[in-house]
């Protein structure tokens, strides 16, 4: 999974899509995920390093993390989308 | 070295909620490069605020409505033209460059330059046409029809499906979602711009604009594409941002490149759902939004001056991506006589 290429990120967490012309502002806990996405990591570790940090089951932050790639993916961010259990 | 100062006549100065290109386009000029100016305002009704913004517009003088006919506005060109020496006039308003391409070449020959699309041009992208536009072109637009009366309107629910747009033929448009408001858009906007009015299939989607300088021989000076991140009610962009849509931007090379256009222009854009560009209409004129080219350092008005000055201009070969315009108002305070002074003598 990659987000695409031309997808602008900041520090802050704004993305902006310059071939639509739309802004997004994610969380904290997105600007981790999209960094580690950034960094290459695969969704196994993603969610291993998501599961150290936070207090939470892993079924849970499955599911969270699933949400957050589905809506990246629905608004055209990602260049290959994740499915739940590939 | 000191730069020429172009004496420079621009209409447009209605800067109201909906407003006209003339003050944008005059900012721009303002921060042209190539030249200095001396700009010229022409005004058509006594309150267009660019009369009364004295840091823009140097001297203002009223000219007669379209409907005076060419022969009335080159009367009160020429007496202009005596008083200013004007090398260049921009018209912004669609409802005017009929009468100023009619002029074009009885201006020249008073040392007025303007760089306009040819009569050919300017009606064969008219809304009316837009279909055969669409087909003689290759470009996806979505079905029109002009009618002239509200008996044809009855036989439109076999060719269209509610909802629909109504649309003048120069400015406004509104959605119709049944009968009876089809009825009233027709009447209200038939009041204001005359027949026809032009019937068009309803696109889903998001909403776009390119606006560009295309020089008359099928090449791309500049484009601009933008998305429209606040609009108005009167569907008028309040913000906006510059993108990089390469789709868009092929669709314009290619208008231009088959048309030949010869002048500034806006092509309006609706992407639907499945990413498919439909072109919904192509205003003959540079739009009111025209100062994010500057911004993003594409200056399209320096640049339609110098190609009207018989100068050679090269094609802006980049642009900035996420550059954002925010329109927003602001209160003059104007004395009574300066509004005296344009409404009884029609100069300031």
């Amino acid at each position: 999974m990659k987000l695409r290429k031309n997808i602008a990120t900041s520090e802050s967490g704004l993305l902006f899509n310059p071939v639509t012309g739309e802004s997004f502002s994610v969380n904290p806990i997105g600007i981790e995920i999209l960094s580690m996405v950034r960094a290459g990591k695969t969704k196994d570790e993603i969610i291993d390093a998501l599961l150290q940090k936070y207090t939470a089951d892993r079924i849970t932050i499955e599911n969270d993390y699933q949400d957050f790639i589905d809506i990246l993916f629905h608004n055209q961010l990602l260049e290959h989308h994740e499915k739940k259990n590939a | 070295m000191k730069r020429r100062t172009l004496n420079i006549g621009v209409t447009g100065l209605n800067a109201i909620d909906s407003p006209g290109p003339g003050v944008s386009v005059i900012r721009a000029l303002r921060e042209a490069e190539s030249f200095d100016v001396r700009i010229i305002g022409f005004s058509y009704e006594s309150l267009e605020p660019g009369i009364y913004m004295h840091d823009l517009v140097d001297r203002t003088y009223q000219i007669p409505y379209p409907s005076g006919g060419t022969d009335t506005l080159l009367k009160r060109l020429k007496y202009i033209q005596q008083k200013e020496n004007l090398d260049v006039i921009i018209p912004n308003f669609d409802s005017e460059l009929y009468s100023f391409i009619k002029l074009e070449e009885k201006l020249k020959i008073l040392g007025i330059h303007m760089f306009l699309p040819t009569l050919t041009q300017y009606e064969e992208r008219t809304k009316v046409n837009l279909n055969d536009f669409g087909e003689r072109y290759g470009v996806n637009v979505p079905k029109s029809q002009a009618i002239h009366d509200l008996n044809s309107m009855h036989n439109l629910e076999s060719e269209f499906s509610f909802p629909m747009i109504v649309k003048g033929k120069f400015y406004d448009a509104s959605i119709a979602y049944n009968f009876e408001q089809l009825k009233s858009h027709f009447n209200k906007i038939s009041a204001k711009w005359g027949l026809p009015i032009i019937i068009q299939e309803f696109i889903h989607g998001t909403e776009f604009n390119v606006t560009g300088l295309g020089d008359g021989k099928g090449n791309t000076i500049a484009a601009v594409p933008m998305r429209k991140q606040y609009i108005t009610d009167k569907g008028k962009a309040w913000g906006g941002i510059s993108i990089a849509d390469e789709k868009m931007l092929e669709m314009t090379r290619k208008f231009l490149k088959n048309t030949k256009w010869r002048g500034g222009f806006e092509l309006e854009l609706m992407k639907n759902k499945e990413g498919k560009l439909f072109l919904l209409e192509i205003n003959p004129r540079l739009p009111a939004w025209i100062y994010l080219s500057v911004g993003v350092g594409q200056n399209i008005p320096e640049a339609l001056v110098n190609l009207a000055m018989g100068l050679k201009v090269k094609p802006f070969p980049t642009y900035t991506v996420g550059k954002m315009f925010i329109r927003y108002s602001w209160d003059m305070i104007v004395d009574r006589e300066e509004f005296e002074q344009i409404s009884i003598y029609g100069e300031l």
